[in-house]
C-alpha cells in the first residue's frame, strides 16, 4: 500500500515537481478587467511614441522654417494622422486612469484629516484643464 | 545589509513620468498630431514656435517631460513583457533594451532642447 510520489522534476530528474499551470499567450483576452490592464500598460508605447514626435518637431523647429513646412507636410499624412489618433486614445486612456489611482498612490491630509478621494481625483483634473489651457494659450492664443 | 537598488528611483521617475504625461501629453498630442494638420486650427508660424520652444522655461519642462515620460514608457513597458509575452527571464535584455532606450533618447532630448533649439 505505499505507494511512492512520483518525484521526478523534468529538468533535474528528482526533486519535488513544480506547480506551473500552463498559461495561454492569449490569457489577457479572458477577462475585460485583463484586457484593460494591458490597453493601461500599452499606453506607455504611445507616451513614447509622442516624445519621438515631439523630437521631430523639434528638430524641424530648430533647423528653420522649410523643415517646419516640412514636418507639417509630414504630420498631415493619412498614415500619420492615423498613428496620432490611435496615440491620441492612448495617452487619454493613461491620464483617466492615472487620475483614478491618484487618490490611492497619494493619501492627502490637512491637520491630520484624510482628505476624500474624490476631491484628489478632482484637483488633478483641475490641473489637467488648466495645463492644457496654458498649453493652447501659449502656442495659438 | 542588503545591496542597495536603482529600483526605488526607477519607480519614482515612473510615477512622476506618468504625471507629467498624462497632464501634458493629451493637448500638446492633440494639437500637433490633429488640430494643426487637419486645419481645425493655423499652427503658429516658424518664428512664434521658435521663440516659445527656445525659452528657457519652456527647454526645462521639455527636458523634464521627454526624460521622464522616457523613463515611465522604459519601466511599463519592461513589466509588460515579462507579464503578457512572459519573458521575465530575459529581463537583462529587457532591461538593456528599455532603459538603454530611455537613456539614448534623454541625451538626444538634451541635445536638441540645451544646444539645438
Amino acid at each position: 500500500m505505499s505507494e511512492q510520489p512520483a518525484y521526478t522534476d523534468s529538468y533535474t530528474g528528482s526533486g519535488p515537481r513544480w506547480y506551473r499551470p500552463r498559461v495561454s499567450t492569449f490569457w489577457w483576452l479572458r477577462r475585460r478587467s485583463y484586457l484593460i490592464f494591458v490597453i493601461r500598460e500599452l499606453s506607455s508605447v504611445f507616451v513614447a511614441w509622442f516624445v519621438v514626435f515631439l523630437l521631430l518637431m523639434l528638430l524641424a523647429v530648430s533647423r528653420g522654417d522649410e523643415a517646419y513646412q516640412q514636418f507639417l507636410a509630414l504630420s498631415a499624412t493619412p498614415g500619420m494622422l492615423l498613428l496620432n489618433v490611435v496615440a491620441l486614445l492612448f495617452v487619454v486612456f493613461h491620464a483617466v486612469t492615472w487620475f483614478r489611482l491618484a487618490p490611492q498612490a497619494m493619501v492627502v491630509r490637512i491637520r491630520g484629516k484624510r482628505v476624500p478621494g474624490t476631491w484628489v481625483m478632482a484637483l488633478n483634473y483641475v490641473a489637467w484643464a488648466l495645463l492644457s489651457a496654458l498649453v493652447v494659450w501659449v502656442l495659438v492664443g | 545589509m542588503s545591496r542597495r537598488s536603482i529600483e526605488p528611483f526607477v519607480w519614482l521617475a515612473f510615477s512622476v513620468g506618468g504625471v507629467v504625461a498624462a497632464l501634458l501629453i493629451p493637448v500638446s498630442l492633440f494639437l500637433f498630431g490633429l488640430a494643426f494638420p487637419l486645419g481645425w486650427v493655423s499652427p503658429p508660424d516658424h518664428a512664434r514656435l521658435l521663440g516659445v520652444l527656445g525659452h528657457p522655461l519652456t527647454r526645462v519642462v521639455l527636458l523634464v517631460l521627454c526624460v521622464l515620460a522616457l523613463f515611465h514608457w522604459a519601466h511599463r513597458f519592461r513589466y509588460l513583457l515579462h507579464d503578457l509575452l512572459r519573458l521575465k527571464h530575459h529581463d537583462t535584455v529587457i532591461r538593456l533594451f528599455t532603459y538603454g532606450g530611455a537613456v539614448v533618447g534623454s541625451v538626444v532630448v538634451a541635445f536638441l532642447v540645451l544646444l539645438a533649439l
